[in-house]
């Protein structure tokens, strides 16, 4: 699969195993490309590897064989280091269960990639973040603690921080699983502002169709290997 | 306030209960410290100075004279007696020169020329066997600080002016200006003139004790112009030992140090030492068990939010630092709270260990120097403490803590 000078992640026989004696196969093999700015729902039944996939892209864990290029580099020859900076820099998370730090307050939780990324707290990135949590709607809860916040305020405060570093790939693992229809929806919606107003491409797993069929693109998983892939499809 | 800090802060006062237990925990490890080295130090150091209060750090003499082989006659040895001399009082040969080289030499104050010997103090009836100290008195007094002592009249050694301890007037029914007897082997002696009562802190010296002009009992003990020893005053008080041993290597003299002749009690001091120095070094091992076990505790605890920390960009090396900044806030912090205990409960014990006249029995070393040396054991151990909880959050796998919490 030749590489595409604008192709933001590419994947080609990605597989992961776990355990040592009885090993299980999770990931067979799987090959897909991401492409800057897309909007892709990962589906599938539950089992089917996609946590484990967006761990992999995430830079949180690495594969047992293929090859992950992001960014142009291949993450699997990265060291420590390289490959904190690329994760700070280039990606953002949104977990299923919000995971704020209880301890900081809104603000705080949102400028949290900023503090690690510059070692110490600035001007700069107060107005980032502030701005952030503004453009989620929370401008008026920046100095609440994090656990003073209902789940999809607590959510949205996730959004901010995975997009305060402004990087080319967000990825959500099942964002609005543990949120009411109404608080899911605008958390949705808020992903494909981010997503049309800075370009910033999401790979968001899923298991509501109708949210997936919000999606530009459809990548449904089945025990581990893409079963199908609906392919970039061209907004109009 | 670099990144670190401020989540280790954060984590602290989050932490609420535990800090605080943590904290009080430090707290009171370090005031043991403290209290048990002020005590100790403290005491020794009073120990020590109320010994080398009444003594030379080095007392010079000549050597003992050499025993002689007896030959009753003939060349064959039938029956060879060795006898030793009876132990007179002998001058130090060239004493004068002796005392120029001594005091030549680096770490040494002062050095006077003294005489002692025994003899008998009479009143009336009553008698005492004492020694008697014919000192010069302007380079002795610094050495020894009699002025310190005096209970009554005054420090005069002119003529026949003598200075008594407080039991020997007592027992001798004797205040200053009266007179008393001293005489030595043979006739030698005379009519004395109390001038001054000392107290030297110690019933068998004040029993002892009579000082007198050298010059006196260089007549007394017909040693004219000889001195029996010369006492020497160090800048080190614990250097007293090696300085005795350069002495006597540079003038062949007998050179006895206070650490020598007090051996009992550097013994006893040593061994005191020692036994504080363990209760200090298991004190030391409680307070870092604490610290780590409480930060173990809070890296299980918190594994989930140092897997997000991660995901968010933050190293190995971050989190790492986070928990041991903890540790040596813990530390620092706790021994903050532990100086003002230790110091605290040293003071009430020096108010209930007084004397009867209200002065404390001894004064205890607290200072900065303890201070600041029980504060940097603090932070060192916290630092240590930290560091295995640290290495284990900062070896965690972030997406197994993400996924599993
Ligand atoms: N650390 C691990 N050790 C062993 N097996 C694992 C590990 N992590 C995941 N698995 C297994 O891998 C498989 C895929 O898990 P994964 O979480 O990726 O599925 P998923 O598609 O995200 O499912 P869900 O929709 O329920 O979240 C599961 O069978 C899971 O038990
Ligand atoms: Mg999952």
């Amino acid at each position: 699969m030749p590489t595409q000078p604008d192709t933001l992640l590419q994947l080609e026989g990605v597989t992961k195993d776990y355990g040592a004696r009885v090993v299980t196969h999770v990931l067979r093999g799987i090959d897909m490309m991401v492409e800057p700015g897309e909007f892709l729902a990962l589906t599938g039944p539950s089992g089917s590897g996609k946590s484990t996939l967006l761990n992999l892209v995430g830079l949180l864990d690495r594969a047992t064989a293929g090859r992950i290029r992001f960014l142009g580099s291949d993450v699997a020859q990265l060291d420590e280091a390289e490959t904190t900076a690329l994760r700070g820099r280039g990606i953002g998370f949104v977990f299923q269960f919000h995971h704020l730090l209880p301890a900081f307050t809104a603000l705080e939780n949102v400028m949290l990639p900023l503090l690690a990324d510059r070692g110490r707290r600035d001007r700069e990135m107060h107005e980032r973040a502030a701005a952030l949590l503004e453009e989620v709607g929370l401008g008026a809860r920046a100095s609440y603690r994090a656990t003073d916040l209902s789940g999809g305020e607590q959510q949205r405060v996730a959004i901010a921080r995975a997009l305060v570093m402004r990087p080319p790939l967000v990825l959500a693992d099942e964002p609005t699983g543990n949120l009411d229809t109404e608080s899911g929806d605008q958390v949705f919606r808020l992903l494909r502002t981010f997503n049309e107003r800075y370009g910033t491409a999401f790979v968001i797993v899923t298991h509501d169709e109708r949210r997936a069929a919000h999606c530009d693109r459809i990548v449904h998983l089945i025990d581990g290997l893409v079963a199908s892939d609906s392919g970039h499809k061209v907004r109009s | 306030m670099p990144f670190e800090l401020i989540v280790a802060l954060r984590y602290l006062r989050e932490g609420r209960t535990q800090t605080w237990l943590i904290l009080t925990g430090v707290g009171v490890g370090v005031g043991v410290i403290i209290f048990l080295s002020a005590l100790i130090t403290g005491l020794q150091e009073s120990l020590v100075a109320r010994t080398l209060g009444t003594q030379a750090h080095v007392v010079v003499r000549p050597r003992e004279e050499m025993p002689r082989v007896l030959r009753p006659g003939g060349d064959v040895v039938l029956d060879a007696r060795i006898e030793r001399p009876a132990q007179r009082i002998r001058s130090i040969v060239q004493w004068q020169r002796a005392r120029d080289e001594i005091a030549r030499l680096p770490g040494v104050v002062e050095t006077s020329p003294t005489i002692a010997g025994p003899a008998m103090a009479e009143r009336g009836d009553g008698g005492s066997a004492v020694t008697v100290r014919g000192i010069e008195p302007e380079t002795y007094r610094r050495i020894v600080n009699l002025d310190a002592f005096l209970r009554g009249g005054r420090l005069d050694f002119d003529g026949f002016h003598a200075v008594i301890g407080t039991e020997l007037a007592r027992y001798l029914g004797l205040s200053v200006g009266d007179r008393f007897r001293l005489r030595a082997g043979g006739d030698a002696g005379g009519v004395y003139t109390v001038s001054g009562v000392l107290d030297l802190g110690n019933k068998d010296l004040n029993q002892r004790l009579v000082f007198v002009s050298l010059r006196a009992a260089q007549s007394m003990f017909r040693l004219e112009g000889g001195v029996s020893t010369l006492e020497v005053k160090g800048t080190e008080i614990y250097g007293a030992e090696p300085l005795a041993r350069e002495i006597s290597r540079r003038t062949g003299l007998v050179a006895d140090s206070w650490m020598r002749t007090n051996e009992q009690l550097l013994i006893a001091l040593r061994s005191q030492s020692a036994s504080s120095l363990t209760i200090q070094a298991f004190v030391i091992l409680a307070v870092a068990l604490g610290i780590a076990s409480v930060l173990a505790v809070s890296v299980t605890q918190k594994s989930r939010e140092i897997g997000i920390l991660r995901a968010v960009g933050t190293s190995r090396g971050q989190v790492m630092r986070i928990f041991l900044i903890q540790g040596s806030i813990l530390g620092l912090l706790g021994s903050a709270g532990g100086i003002a205990l230790g110091a605290a409960l040293a003071l009430i014990f020096s108010r209930l260990a007084q004397n009867p006249d209200g002065s404390p029995t001894f004064a205890m070393a607290l200072g900065t120097a303890l201070y600041l040396r029980s504060a940097v054991l603090a932070l060192g151990v916290g630092v240590v403490a930290a560091i295995l909880p640290a290495w284990r959050a900062a070896r965690m796998q972030p997406a197994q803590i993400i996924r599993y919490g």
